[in-house]
């Protein structure tokens, strides 16, 4: 087991096919890294919906609790 | 009760419990396995003598491959466990596998183009394994699109699993199209019968990297899985809570 390259430069050149190989690494670890993010970012997004909904709820409470006062006789 | 277990892995809810354990696991996993496994195929794997370094690609354009290839098999046999047991979670892995498939397969073509130029002098070709591999991808996203385009969720899911089950012949034609048609693909380079055509200095690192993608398909697919429960299950009491931060304690029903 032994580094296949005398410097990093030619790691990075690999004799002319360094652009390919990088490029395929490249592309794949993007890909990669989306899938393994995205439940995160959908897990936020539900989060404020659910928050939304409970500030929609909690404001629709407060005006019925307005209406039945005010139809409350004096 | 003997089926007790199957029924369990039906709810939702239960499976979400059962696999937030599994997570940071399949995780470190994950990353450990394809770390290790670039490493050493991109610096200490010898050189190839026919390839040159170009070859290095083989690390991750087999593994993108394998899973594209078992991912569709999962979807398809998620959405006949669907149809046959009317099994909500069943349906919920089979949308969850659709999009990674589709990352996959993009992947295995895309490098596989990328790996065909310095090698075969051009990015594509219209041999069979290239071919049967672009249909794959459109498989693929058919079901996706197919998920999109009902608003009643249960039509949605029997569709797509029917467009995944029809679409498994293609799975064995991706299989064997390179010893069908002698086109320029290589053949098979792993055997599980015979002696693979590969070096075993060539070979480990190729094994960790199809492990790792594994574990990567596992870790990712469960967590695609768990959110899409969370999105059908919003209204009730459990994701509720779950959202508010509060933990919830798995209720064990003697049935």
């Amino acid at each position: 087991m032994q580094f296949q390259f005398e410097s990093l430069a030619a790691f990075l050149h690999m004799d002319g096919h360094g652009p390919f190989v990088w490029a395929a690494y490249g592309v794949t670890f993007l890909a990669l890294a989306a899938m393994a993010l995205q439940p995160r970012l959908q897990r936020r997004r539900l989060k404020k919906e659910l928050e939304r909904q409970q500030r929609i709820e909690a404001r629709r409470r407060a005006v019925e609790g307005r209406q039945s006062k005010a139809a409350e006789p004096a | 009760m003997a089926w007790q277990w199957f029924h369990r892995l039906g709810s939702p809810r239960w499976f979400y419990q059962k696999t937030s354990v599994w997570m940071p696991w399949l995780a470190l996993a994950s990353v450990l396995l394809i770390g290790v496994g670039s490493v050493w195929g991109l610096g200490f794997a010898p050189e190839d003598a026919k390839q040159g370094n170009s070859y290095r690609i083989i690390y991750i354009h087999v593994p993108a491959a394998f899973l594209a290839l078992a991912g569709y098999y999962i979807m398809a046999i998620s959405g006949a466990i669907g149809l046959i047991w009317k099994m909500k979670l069943s349906f919920v892995v089979m949308r969850a596998a659709a999009p990674i498939g589709a990352v996959l397969t993009f992947i295995a073509l895309f490098t596989g183009a990328v790996w065909g130029k310095p090698t075969w002098g051009t990015y594509w070709v219209w041999d069979a394994r290239i071919t049967s591999m672009l249909i794959l991808l459109f498989l693929y996203i058919g079901v996706i699109a197919l998920a999109r385009a009902f608003s009643r969720e249960q039509v949605a899911d029997k569709a797509c699993a029917l467009l995944a089950l029809v679409g498994t012949v293609n799975i064995p034609i991706i299989y064997k199209s390179v010893d069908w048609w002698f086109t320029l693909h290589q053949p098979a380079t792993i055997k599980l019968t015979e002696k693979s055509s590969i070096d075993p200095s060539m070979f480990y690192p190729l094994l960790i990297m199809i492990i790792g993608f594994y574990c990567f398909y596992a870790w990712t697919l469960i967590a695609h899985t768990r959110e899409k429960i969370l999105q059908r299950e919003w209204r009730t009491n459990w994701v509720q809570q779950l959202m508010q931060g509060e933990s919830i304690t798995t209720e064990s029903k003697e049935g």
